[in-house]
């Protein structure tokens, strides 16, 4: 195939990429010349890889992520790595260990996070389409504070090989563009079963957004109306849900009682799994190397130490102690039991409606350095958590303004109806347009 | 304190004998090659890597279990164990935790009551071999540590048993056992070094538990747990407690030390894998068939060749001597089993062990031609040995190994008659040269007769049949008196 170059010098004024590839080679497929930036914590072949941790500063990967292998077999152009918070732990990417990102759309306020820095790259028109990952909510919430389109895929959909894991039971990698066909048609690329991830499912996507929803039954959940969503937020949503009804599509109130316990379980979870995977940065084999003349525990100790950053510190801590002997019923096990009962509220929900329609964030993107303590950030997380612990399709399409800021809304689907929630976005995308 | 009291329960984990490694497709034969060379990114765990599982090692595993009549269980889940050493490579060890793949089974032993015992197992699971830590340098001059993942994501599995052995002698046997029934599985290779090891659990009945870790020999288990059983004694004697503690074993002072209390043992903090599905295995388990074992070949060789229990029991207790052994007697060889038995359980085993030597060199065929010169009687047992020894140093140094008849007339060891003169003027000779021990034979002291025949032997180089030897000694020294 042949190869040819782009030539990439973005004005990163928003301090979206960690590392920018100036002349990225491409060769040629559906995706020929683009240039599509990846988020750092996605693995790729010879070009720095740090998940905006200092604990992986000069990690050079030496294999590609599957997602990025399809990505360059189609054509694109890796052009560099985006910032997010480090490790994918928080909902801001302020938590870079590289400085946070800037909003496109006011440099006073967070892109949202983690893939912040890939949202801002799309939003800013620095690159076509990008590379995200979500295992809360992380494309879609930034997708939503900049304004553009972020896909949270089925979890098993996209290979997670190459992804440097933060939560492995609740990520996933997506795509995120300023359409919604961008969306579907990164998506076309990186879908499929991948042997070199077991828990990837052969299902491969085919699909051209279609706008026609004529008799679509949308189900509404209270919660996302409820308590500590921004009336204006929510407003905006009920209006975009409007045209939706508009187009022929059918509203039903709902609940999904089981959202009470989601936020606490998904950080059990994520916490738990995170101890266990950031438990290998010890500075033996990557990364700042750990002092040779200490005795090995003692040089893993200062590693970690400074390596890390305070949130992610904090995290590790969280997830070590809820991993614990005599705590792991009270929280790891239980956790698992609220998860499932979010699996189910799903489940029961879909038998009667074949989407869930919502706000994806509760408010409009935070002014740097609003959330200072981790519980209000973590709070934040509320409306895009659920769909992660069930492992469905989310996706995020910009939907209005509130003071000027964008406000997404989402649109939660079955499990491997990828295709049905882009129908959804693309449908109001195309309403709105006209 | 009797020995009944002495309570053993152990923990072996053996290397699977697979091509590729448990989650990677890196090839297992690396005790040949440089560190670090079987090696990818999945088994150095580097960021964003994930497991996929090898098949053969689950179907491995499995046939293991279905050989030691465990339950497999329909669903079973692999979980992570964490903790922190430099050879861990991803700082966890993935292994099977609340859902192994068997439970229970048994082992058959002969018990130190001479009785067939079953020796419970609790379970069976699989695990990821961590890599290797090799120690450099010394106290004095800059120590340090270097890392070899070679051997990282080698397939485990982990045999537990029920503490039912009475003694490190039924451990011995245990393992024994074991390592027997897996290599007939073909599962495993007991030759490859490191690939067994070994966590005893020893108890003296109504005291503390202590566990030695990682014994890498058969025999350093038996010797682990003889020391332990005196070491607790005697603090038991002292009138102090025996500490509930994980100890190491020493192999070369043959002793075992504390290493940790109970109270600062790890929390593994385990939880389920979650890169790698439920393992459903319902619908192999069928398939899995089983060779014959050493039990049910034991008998066979009891049955089928006459050998006695004792001598079946060692010629089948390791396979590729089963197959010797078989080979031996199979074609023309039909009428040698009794001295093949014999001359592989009791004499053949000490030649190899003492040139630690693998029977894999020797030629079964040349073999039995030895033993028909026994049968024959055209040479002593002595003269056999020394035939054999020939051969051995031979096939050891992998040189051209004469046949046992070109041995015999090279070296002069056909058997002598009674009625050689030879003979019979070295029975003379050894008269004349001890006139004390003569004199001792005629007053009636019996060990004087073996003597003058043994100085007999020796002078004919263990050529003559010792039996006709002992006649015509007993004739002369009549004939000498008259």
């Amino acid at each position: 195939m042949a190869v040819h170059t782009i030539s990439f010098e973005p004005d990163d004024r928003y301090n979206a990429f960690l590392k920018v590839c100036a002349k990225p080679s491409h060769g040629e497929g559906k995706l020929t010349g683009i240039a599509v930036a990846v988020k750092d914590n996605i693995s790729t072949q010879g070009i720095e890889t740090t998940c905006a941790s200092k604990i992986l500063k000069g990690y050079i990967p030496p294999y590609d992520a599957h997602a990025v292998g399809l990505i360059k077999a189609t054509g694109a152009a890796v052009a560099g790595k985006t910032n997010m918070d480090e490790f994918g732990m928080g909902t801001s990417t302020e938590n870079s260990a590289f400085g946070p990102t800037l909003n496109p759309c006011d440099t006073g306020r967070v892109p949202g996070g983690s893939s912040g820095g890939s949202a801002a790259a799309v939003a800013a028109g620095m690159v076509r389409m990008a590379l995200g990952t979500d295992t809360g909510g992380s494309i879609r919430c930034p997708a939503a504070f900049c304004g553009i389109v972020g896909l949270k895929p089925t979890y098993g959909r996209v290979s997670r090989y190459g992804l440097i894991a933060y939560a492995n039971s609740l990520e996933t990698i997506g795509p995120m563009a300023k359409n919604v066909a961008d969306v579907s048609l990164l998506m076309s690329v990186i879908a499929g079963h991948d042997r070199k991830d077991t828990t990837s499912y052969n299902k491969p996507y085919t699909h051209t957004p279609s706008a026609d929803i004529k008799g679509l039954r949308i189900g509404i959940p209270e919660e996302y109306f409820g308590k500590g969503v921004d009336p204006e937020v929510a407003s905006v949503v009920r209006k975009a849900i409007g045209r939706l009804e508009e187009l022929g599509a059918v509203t039903v109130p709902c609940s999904i009682p089981s959202m009470e316990y989601a936020l606490a379980a998904y950080y059990v979870i994520c916490t738990s799994e995170a101890s266990s995977n950031l438990a290998r940065f010890d500075g033996v084999r990557y990364g700042p190397a750990a002092d040779t003349k200490k005795s090995w525990h003692a040089a893993y100790q200062d590693v970690r130490k400074q390596g890390f950053g305070p949130e992610v510190r904090r995290r590790i801590m969280l997830g070590t102690f809820a991993l614990s002997s005599g705590y792991y019923g009270k929280y790891y096990a239980k956790a698992q039991i609220a998860r499932e009962n979010v699996r189910k509220d799903f489940t029961r929900l879909f038998s009667n409606v074949d989407v869930l329609c919502g706000p994806t964030m509760p408010t409009i993107a935070f002014k740097l350095g609003e959330k200072s303590d981790p519980l209000s950030m973590y709070l934040s997380d509320i409306l895009t958590v659920p769909v992660n612990l069930a492992g469905i399709p989310a996706i995020s399409v910009p939907c209005g303004k509130v003071q000027g800021m964008p406000v997404g809304l989402q649109v939660m689907g079955r499990q491997f109806e990828d295709e049905r929630v882009i129908d959804v976005a693309y449908a109001y995308e195309q309403a709105v347009k006209q | 304190m009797i020995d009944s009291d002495i309570v053993v329960g152990l923990e072996v984990h053996c290397q699977l004998d697979t091509k590729s490694k448990l989650f990677c497709g890196c090839s297992t034969d690396y005790r040949n090659d440089g560190p670090n060379t079987h090696v990818c990114p999945v088994c150095l765990g580097l960021p964003g890597t994930m497991p996929v599982l090898n098949r053969r090692a689950i179907e491995y595993a499995m046939r293991v279990a279905k050989a030691l009549n465990c339950t497999v269980i329909p669903e079973s889940e692999f979980s992570r164990k964490n903790y922190f050493y430099p050879d861990l490579d991803k700082a966890y060890q993935v292994t099977q935790y609340d859902k192994p793949l068997a439970e229970g089974g048994y082992v058959e032993i002969e018990g130190d009551d001479g009785k067939e015992r079953k020796i419970q197992l609790t379970r069976i699971h699989v695990e990821e071999d961590p890599g290797r830590l090799v120690h450099m340098g010394n106290a004095e001059r800059g120590r340090y540590s270097l890392v070899d993942y070679n051997r990282a994501g080698i397939p485990l599995i982990e045999i537990v048993s029920e503490p039912e052995m009475c003694s490190p002698k039924e451990a011995r046997k245990f393992l024994n056992k074991l390592r027997a029934t897996l290599e007939y599985l073909g599962v495993f290779d007991p030759e490859k070094e490191g690939s067994l090891r070994v966590d005893a659990n020893i108890s003296l009945r109504g005291s503390e538990r202590v566990e030695i870790k990682n014994i890498t020999s058969y025999k350093g288990v038996e010797r682990a747990l003889t020391f332990e059983v005196t070491r607790q004694k005697n603090q038991l004697r002292r009138g102090l407690k025996v500490d509930r503690e994980t100890r190491h074993y020493l192999e070369a002072r043959g002793i075992t030390q504390s290493a940790r209390s109970k109270e600062q043992e790890n929390d593994y903090r385990y939880f389920p894998e979650p890169d790698l599905r439920p393992l459903r295995v319902q619908s192999w388990v069928k398939d899995i068939k089983l060779p014959e074992l050493p039990d049910a070949r034991r008998e066979r060789f009891v049955q089928q060749y006459g050998c006695s229990l004792n001598h079946a029991r060692t010629l089948t207790g390791e396979l590729k001597m089963a197959n010797f052994f078989e080979a031996v007697v199979s074609g023309d060889g039909k009428g040698l089993c009794s001295l093949a038995a014999t001359w592989i359980a009791d004499t053949l085993t000490g030649e190899l062990n003492y040139r630690s030597m693998s029977i894999d060199a020797l030629d079964a065929k040349r073999f039995a031609g030895l033993l028909v010169l026994l049968k024959t009687g055209t040479i002593t047992d002595k003269s056999g040995v020394e035939v054999m020894r020939v051969m051995l140093d031979a096939w050891h140094k992998g040189e051209p190994v004469e046949t046992p008849d070109a041995i015999v007339s090279r070296l002069n060891l056909g058997k002598t008659t009674g009625d050689d003169a030879a003979l019979l003027g070295a029975v003379n000779d050894v008269i004349t040269e001890n006139p004390k021990a003569v004199e001792d034979y005629k007053t009636g002291k019996n060990g004087a007769l073996n003597f003058l025949v043994g100085q007999t032997m020796k002078k004919t180089r263990g050529c003559a049949d010792p039996g006709e030897l002992n006649r015509l000694m007993v004739e002369a020294l009549k004939s000498a008196e008259q």
